[in-house]
């Protein structure tokens, strides 16, 4: 039973033999320390486990660790993980992405996932940059980024990875960032412990070519100030000494300072489990500089989850029609004998 | 339900023996001829006959009405001997109208019967059709044919009357003129209506209407047939002498999700299909959905890539994996063609070819993606192919694909065409336990600490199918050059080389398994005429005509493309001539010239339409050495 085995497990049972290589001072070595800090407390043998990913610095994420894994193609994992999950329903699968693996050429099996809710996880390693084609801009990059395909500034309106999964109806959403690494962990293991698509959003730093987008929400004086970590039942405040807020003005948050007649009944509460995705999208589109941006859990509501229908409709199908006979169906409506 | 072979309706009339015959049913779209031409088939399957069908027609659902592009026809060749094709000239036509008559006219022999819905005929009609006179009024049509004008729309209107009066529209009981006609050409060829009002019965169980109002339909047009004086005669065709045994009627799309639903159970296999629409290749998604009580999975992915990259999720999983598509959805699965190949897992990528390139002629059939099959794709990147000759083979391809894919452990390509997925033709219903089991093996846990080594070979240079939930074989792979024996990523000059070659040999060694190449016909000779795919019915017939006149003429026909049988260059040296007949502009020609030197001459054609028997065996006269 996963239970007998799981508190042998260390961290250390999940490194696989290969070197890692990513670029020293990678945001990746952070969430890869986290995810194999976080799978021994998921009490799941690693035989069961299985990351697939795409192609991109962050894809050759399955390498690294000793569970099963596959690096397949661009954009493509979150297809190969359905495929994979409708058979083996037993399986916990993940899948590691970019913002231009995920977001770009696999922008539409993004969507189909996240509709279907297939119960897998799927992390977007966003550092709003091409790393390994080395410094075009992707569908994250800001307007006006000078890089190296747009010399001239990205006119193209960056996508909101949180928002897009929201309006493709994902039922667990959350986001994080590479170097808060308790929170990374928590919201991990929230992830794997929801039922269905998980869809996690890490702020990833590509110190070689997009050193320090994130600045702003890691930079240990301004955080405080630039994002504000969600926690369900309860209201957003932030700012170092917790003395701002965000209140609803009609249909548009604003930003809020308590006292001087605000309390904190006043402002916004967080609610994950909201059926209607009104509230999630909303915190979605809160963006830096003009509010905090909003770290943690936005969305985890239950839904029917495709891969667990499919195989119920197998079951179905078998108690209604018995288990099938091929020489009965050979057999089956018009025949006629010679000889 | 079993028919055994009983005397057919007999006429009052005079009735005439013949061998076989060809028919044809043509009108508009939106006529019900398909269901028609189908209906016909069955009821001549369960009479015995040898069949063969084409259904033709166009890519539009509803094309504009009338007009010459909407034209829909059904063909049925059907006969006391052994058959292969659907027939070249036509011995009956039925139009319902002028467009109908003006695409289909040049098929129909001289002298044969031309029975034309003359109702169909009217101003509007001639228009839509771009004609000023109408042709039923034409002596030319008298003298070459026996031409039959029936108005179909009036007898039934007059037939339906009471129905009518029940409160049946006017469109509805229009729509039964197809069954009219349907009984007409029962009773020309001596067939029973039983079959076809059963068949309605159960189609229209719950509206009662529609299942009088259509049999009604069709006893008029036998009647018809039976009282009229202007037919004089009708037809009997005697049953063939097939092999004995239990037959049915069955398409190539049909067959090849049955085939597919076989090899599952035979190597003890739950069935995943990645599929996305798309003409002709959608019906295998359809046919499989049906089953999801024997364990079959289909998931009908958001588009042709997400289709092949889950089916290559669930191979990895353990499944036995499938995507089905036509040449446009293929091109698209390129990329992750290659990552199978690289993954070395087992998988079935079906492709029923089209007119192409690109959209081409979605709905008409052309065996032009043999290229495309062998080599489309970035890198070295050999895969076993395998084509389907006829409808019923697609059932057997299934399986030996699957054979194939499970031993070598590589992806294997199935060809099969239009023609062959619409077409139908008796089936000589197997039985599961003479068919051979395809033994599976995973590679089993490790538990005593030991490295896994998931590229490690065996003697067919085989790696092992291990499935994550196995203890202790946890490995990753990728589409990233593998090491030799381990499998971790590995960029040096040489193991590129080797693990190409060894790919590349992999898929050689498949021609230990498949048997060496068969000739019909004398051993050596003048001309060898080399066919793959769904030409093989034409090829077949045609050769045997030339054999018949005494010509030292063979037929040899390719059922794996890649590799070829280890034989094929020996057997290609025997004769002075080598003619390759392809719907196509030379794809296996171009194959066999480059690998055995051989200067293979071709036969080509690429009009949406498969070969007539007539023009094969004029093209072999012609190559023949002088």
């Amino acid at each position: 039973m996963a239970n007998d085995i799981a508190p042998a497990l260390t961290s250390a049972d999940f490194a696989s033999d290969q070197d890692v290589r990513w670029c020293p001072g990678c945001g990746d070595y952070s969430i890869l320390a986290q995810m194999k800090k976080v799978m021994p407390q998921l009490g799941i043998p690693r035989e069961k486990i299985v990351f697939i990913s795409g192609i991109g610095c962050s894809s050759r994420f399955p390498y690294y660790m000793n569970t099963y894994g596959m690096h397949s193609i661009h954009g493509r994992a979150p297809a190969i993980a359905t495929g994979l999950k409708c058979v083996r329903p037993d399986l916990q699968v993940w899948v590691v992405t970019g913002d231009g693996d995920g977001l770009s050429i696999g922008g539409n099996h993004f969507l189909h996932l996240m509709r279907r809710n297939v119960d897998l996880k799927i992390l977007l390693f966003n550092n709003r940059i091409y790393g390994l084609t080395k410094g075009q801009y992707s569908p994250t990059s800001p307007l006006g980024k000078i890089n190296k395909s747009a010399p001239m500034g990205v006119i193209d309106n960056p996508l909101n990875p949180l928002s897009v999964a929201i309006g493709a109806e994902a039922t667990f959403v959350a986001r994080s960032i590479d170097v808060n690494i308790k929170h990374l962990g928590e919201v991990l293991k929230r992830a794997a412990e929801h039922k269905g698509t998980a869809f996690v959003e890490i702020y990833q730093n590509c110190n070689i070519f997009n050193d320090g987008a994130f600045d702003y929400a890691t930079d240990k004086v301004s955080k405080f100030d630039t994002t504000v970590e969600l926690e369900h039942g309860k209201p957003l405040i932030f700012g170092k000494n917790k003395n701002k807020g965000i209140r609803l003005n009609g249909t548009e948050p604003e930003v809020v300072e308590l006292g001087k007649g605000i309390s904190e009944d006043d402002l916004l509460f967080h609610d994950e489990k909201a059926p209607e995705p009104t509230l999630a999208y909303l915190l979605s589109r809160m963006r830096h500089p003009e509010f905090p941006e909003p770290i943690g859990v936005f969305r985890a509501v239950d839904h029917p989850k495709y891969d667990v229908e499919l195989n119920k409709q197998v079951e179905t199908a078998r108690e209604k029609k018995g288990p099938g006979d091929l020489d009965a169906l050979f057999n089956s409506g018009e025949t006629w004998t010679v000889g | 339900m079993s028919t055994t072979i009983e005397p057919v309706v007999q006429s009052h009339k005079q009735t005439t023996k013949i061998p076989s015959a060809t028919i044809r049913f043509a009108g508009d779209s939106g006529d019900g001829m398909q269901i028609t031409g189908d209906q016909f088939t069955r009821t001549t399957a369960l009479l015995g006959n040898d069949i063969a069908t084409f259904p033709d027609y166009p890519a539009e659902i509803r094309a504009p009405k009338g007009t010459l592009a909407g034209v829909s026809a059904f063909q049925v060749h059907f006969s006391s001997e052994d058959i292969f094709t659907p027939g070249d000239q036509l011995d009956a036509l039925v139009v319902m109208n002028p467009a109908a008559l003006k695409t289909n006219l040049s098929d129909l022999r001289k002298g044969g019967i031309l029975i034309c819905n003359s109702d169909g005929f009217e101003k509007k009609d001639l228009e839509l059709a771009g004609e000023t006179e109408n042709p039923l009024n034409s002596q030319v049509l008298e003298d070459q044919y026996q031409l039959f004008k029936v108005p179909m729309n009036k007898i039934v209107e007059i037939a339906l009357k009471e129905l009518k009066a029940a409160g049946m529209s006017t469109k509805e009981i229009d729509r039964c003129k197809n069954f009219f006609a349907l009984g007409l050409v029962y009773w020309l060829y001596g067939r029973d209506m039983d079959a076809t009002i059963r068949f309605l019965q159960a189609k229209f169980g719950n509206k009662p209407q529609i299942i009088e109002a259509n049999t009604k339909a069709l006893q008029a047009g036998w009647n018809y047939g039976e009282t009229t004086d202007a037919f004089v005669s009708n037809y009997k065709i005697d049953p063939a002498h097939l092999p004995p045994g239990k037959y049915r009627d069955i398409n190539g799309n049909q067959a090849m999700a049955w085939g597919l639903m076989t090899a599952a159970k035979l190597s003890d296999k739950e069935l995943f299909l990645g599929s996305y629409p798309i003409t002709p290749a959608s019906d295998i998604l359809h046919e499989l959905a049906k089953f999801k009580n024997m364990g079959v999975r289909t998931f009908q992915a958001e588009d042709e890539i997400a289709a092949i990259t889950s089916a290559i999720g669930a191979a990895y999983g353990g499944a036995m994996a499938i995507t089905t598509s036509s040449g446009p959805g293929i091109a698209l699965k390129g990329e992750a063609i290659g990552l199978a190949v690289m993954l070395e897992i087992p998988l079935l990528i079906i492709n029923i070819q089209r007119g192409g390139p690109s959209t081409g002629l979605p709905t008409k059939t052309e065996q032009a993606d043999l290229f495309q099959a062998i080599v489309g794709r970035n890198g070295e990147c050999p895969l076993p192919v395998i084509a389907a000759r006829g409808p019923g083979d697609c059932f057997y391809v299934a399986q030996e694909a699957w054979r194939i894919s499970t031993r070598f452990m590589c992806p294997v390509m199935i060809l099969s065409d239009g023609y062959i997925a619409n077409g139908s033709e008796p089936w000589l219903i197997p039985s599961m336990k003479d068919l051979r089991k395809i033994p599976v093996t995973h590679a089993p846990e490790q538990i005593d600490g030991s490295k896994f080594l998931p590229y490690k070979r065996d003697e067919y240079l085989s790696r092992p199918w291990a499935i994550p939930g196995t203890k202790g074989l946890m490995h990753r792979i990728g589409g990233l050059e593998k090491q030799d024996v381990t499998g971790n990523v590995n960029y040096e000059p040489d193991n590129h080389q080797h693990m190409t070659n060894t790919r590349a040999q992999k898929v050689e060694n498949v021609a230990l398994e498949i048997g060496p190449q068969e000739v019909e016909g004398p051993e050596s000779g003048d001309v060898l005429v080399l066919s793959w795919g769904g030409t093989y019915g034409a090829c077949r017939t045609a050769v045997e005509a030339c054999q018949g006149q005494g010509l030292k003429v063979a037929h040899a026909h390719l059922r794996w493309l890649n590799p070829f049988p280890s034989n094929l260059g020996d057997v290609l040296k025997n004769y002075k001539k080598v003619l390759i007949p392809e719907l196509n502009m030379g794809q296996l020609r171009t194959f066999i010239r480059s690998k055995y030197l051989v200067d293979a001459i071709g036969f080509n054609k690429v009009k949406g339409r498969p070969f007539a028997i007539a023009e094969l065996i004029a093209e072999i006269k012609r190559v023949l050495p002088k």
